[in-house]
């Protein structure tokens, strides 16, 4: 029984992989950027969230209120900023300024937040409570996680299918001279799928302090890790395959620490290799492999 | 018809090319007195300098092949410090088993070399930025095994053994001339490469990739040869660690700072050229040690002069020099002179 439950605990981690895992495909998918900052940002957002609560003393879960508009305005000013700078030179720019980003964010989080870890909402009924099916326990916070991630991926889907935004990142995307002549600026755009992605960002930050604890590291060898091994599993590109690839990495970690509680994050990365050396573009193939 | 008439009617030029303005001997003595002159090092200066000194070779081999692989090659690794963590426990291991740490330096260039050609297998499936969080996903695997063995000190790490005999001043003086022995032997193996077919490839590559193909280079074992090369040199850095630090432990060997101090150092000096990360260490250095005392602060400090740099000074502090002075202390590319 207790492989039962591992799968099922792997499968509701998944979605909280999948939420850290949708901006990094987003941001790549629409700019051709591979934010090396990704998770240093989630972190970040976490902290915000932090200092929030304590601040205002509004109840936890609505945090997000403030967090995902101040993290998406943060995401436009960047991109119209630095990383539209570093695009205008070259990918390796972007991939340079992204990664010194990353050091800088974590380096300063150390400085000035030292190396504890922090939690956010301990104790709540919501984060440590959970109900049980037959021997089966389920926790509030990891199902509230997986669907908050299918919420947040329908929703995306919706918003790049349908509204004029969606529509203009969209093109955009698939080439942004032609979208430029038809009077689309292309700049605007751009930022405006960074403030969609750093969104999700800041939901995949809070929803990690809540499910684990935060700290200045957790940025790098989490949250960009496990989000880009969740967008390598499930496919380059895909948006739904980031929700299948977190999953197959959270079931994969949660079998892993069944066999020894060390092996949780190296059977995740086992899997990972597999895929990548087996099949490269992924278990969802858009054939678009770069 | 028209073209050659065109052509023999033009007077005819004299022009002969040659790899550097001036006489290539004279750079080569240059050279030569230098590394002379840091050879005698440990007679001259106190041992604290020379500790200095190893840790300044180190992330000066480090810095150069990061410089092979994201400036020429055109492959930005983020998991460099898995090849630094390996040769640190190639290092170890042969130590455990009795060989002397110094001697085990070449096999732990070897060994991480060696190791680098699955990884390369896995990885080279991915471009550009992909490849680079690829990159360091493998470093985190790598470290996660490599703490599976208690008997290399499992997630703790050890001290490193086969020091036994040794006088502490004579220990520092070895560790010193190993130190410049690997950065020497490095930057000559990178230049001798870069002025070879491998540095011709490379440099059509970064020009047009597409025209490189066609015109039948060999790009992907071009890129491989470079990651090999670039995964024994950081292995060779790493086994220095080991033997500067006296002890192996996963977490620090494997630390992604070492390939942030990489970056940081490449970019700062002048990133596609030899003598970039040279000037980046040397701004490096100074950087580290008049901000030793504020912890994370010279990270901080160089991580954001290296977004500067590569937002506004793509060829960094070397790419300066280079504009006013017109100058290659390592001659890789070729000069066209006309005689008047």
């Amino acid at each position: 029984m207790s492989w039962v439950n591992a799968i099922i605990q792997g499968i509701l981690v998944g979605g909280l992989y999948a939420l850290f895992a949708c901006g990094l495909s987003l941001m790549f998918g629409v700019m051709k950027v591979v934010n090396l900052a990704h998770g240093d940002l989630a972190v970040v957002a976490g902290y915000i969230a932090i200092g929030v609560i304590t601040v205002t003393h509004i109840p936890v879960l609505w945090s997000f209120l403030i967090v995902v508009p101040v993290m998406a305005v943060l995401g436009y000013v960047l991109q119209r900023t630095i990383l539209q700078g570093a695009l205008d030179r070259s990918v390796l720019a972007t991939l340079l300024v992204t990664f010194g980003l990353s050091v800088v964010i974590e380096n300063g989080l150390l400085q000035f937040f030292t190396a504890n870890t922090r939690g956010i909402g301990s104790g709540l009924a919501l984060v440590s409570g959970s109900f049980s099916i037959g021997s089966i326990q389920i926790g509030y916070l990891p199902l509230v996680i997986f669907a908050t991630a299918v919420v947040v991926l329908l929703g995306l889907q919706y918003f790049l299918s349908t509204s004029r935004y969606g529509r203009l990142i969209r093109a955009v995307a698939d080439d942004k001279e032609a979208a430029q002549l038809a009077g689309a600026d292309y700049r605007h755009v751009f930022g405006i799928a960074a403030a969609v992605a750093f969104g999700t960002v800041a939901l995949g930050g809070i929803a990690y302090g809540m499910y684990a604890q935060l700290a200045p590291t957790t940025g790098t060898d989490t949250i960009l890790l496990f989000a880009f091994a969740a967008v390598v599993i499930g496919g380059l590109g895909s948006l739904w395959g980031t929700l299948l690839g977190g999953v197959v990495l959270g079931v994969a970690q949660q079998i892993g620490a069944q066999i020894s509680i060390s092996d949780e994050t190296l059977a995740g990365f086992i899997v990972f290799l597999a895929v990548l050396a087996l099949r490269p573009q992924g278990l969802i193939s858009r054939g678009a492999q770069s | 018809m028209s073209l050659a008439t065109e052509t023999t009617a033009r007077p005819v030029e004299q022009f002969r090319v040659t790899r550097s303005r001036r006489n290539v001997i004279w750079t080569g003595a240059g050279a030569l007195i230098v590394v002379v002159v840091f050879a005698l090092f440990p007679y001259i200066v106190h041992s604290g300098t020379t500790a200095i000194l190893v840790q300044a070779f180190i992330v000066l081999t480090m810095a150069s092949m990061w410089n092979l692989l994201a400036g020429y090659a055109g492959l930005v690794s983020v998991g460099q410090q898995a090849f630094v963590g390996l040769g640190a426990y190639f290092v170890l291991i042969l130590a455990i088993n009795g060989t002397s740490p110094f001697a085990a330096l070449p096999v732990a260039a070897i060994g991480s070399g060696v190791a680098a050609l699955p990884l390369w297998w896995l990885v080279s499936r991915l471009r550009s930025g992909y490849f680079a969080i690829a990159t360091w996903v493998l470093a985190a695997t790598v470290m996660l095994i490599i703490e599976k063995f208690s008997s290399i000190g499992g997630g703790t790490g050890m001290p490193l053994p086969g020091f036994a005999g040794f006088d502490p001043t004579l220990l520092t003086a070895y560790t010193y001339w190993a130190g410049l022995a690997v950065t020497v032997v490095a930057m000559l193996a990178i230049y001798l490469l870069l002025r070879g077919r491998l540095g011709l490839v490379l440099t059509a590559i970064r020009d047009d990739e597409v025209a490189a193909r066609s015109s039948g280079a060999r790009v992907g074992l071009a890129r491989m040869l470079v990651f090999v090369v670039a995964g024994a040199g950081c292995g060779a850095a790493g086994g220095l660690l080991a033997i500067s630090q006296l002890q192996v432990q996963p977490g620090a060997v494997f630390s992604i700072q070492f390939t942030a101090e990489m970056a940081f150092v490449t970019i700062i000096g002048g990133l596609g050229t030899i003598e970039g990360p040279i000037l980046g260490t040397i701004v490096y250095m100074v950087l580290q040690q008049t901000l030793a005392s504020y912890n994370a602060w010279y990270l901080i400090i160089l991580g954001l002069v290296a977004i500067f740099m590569a937002l506004f000074a793509r060829r960094g502090l070397w790419g300066l020099v280079d504009a006013r002075l017109n100058l290659r202390l390592f001659p890789v590319g070729y000069w066209l002179r006309l005689d008047k």
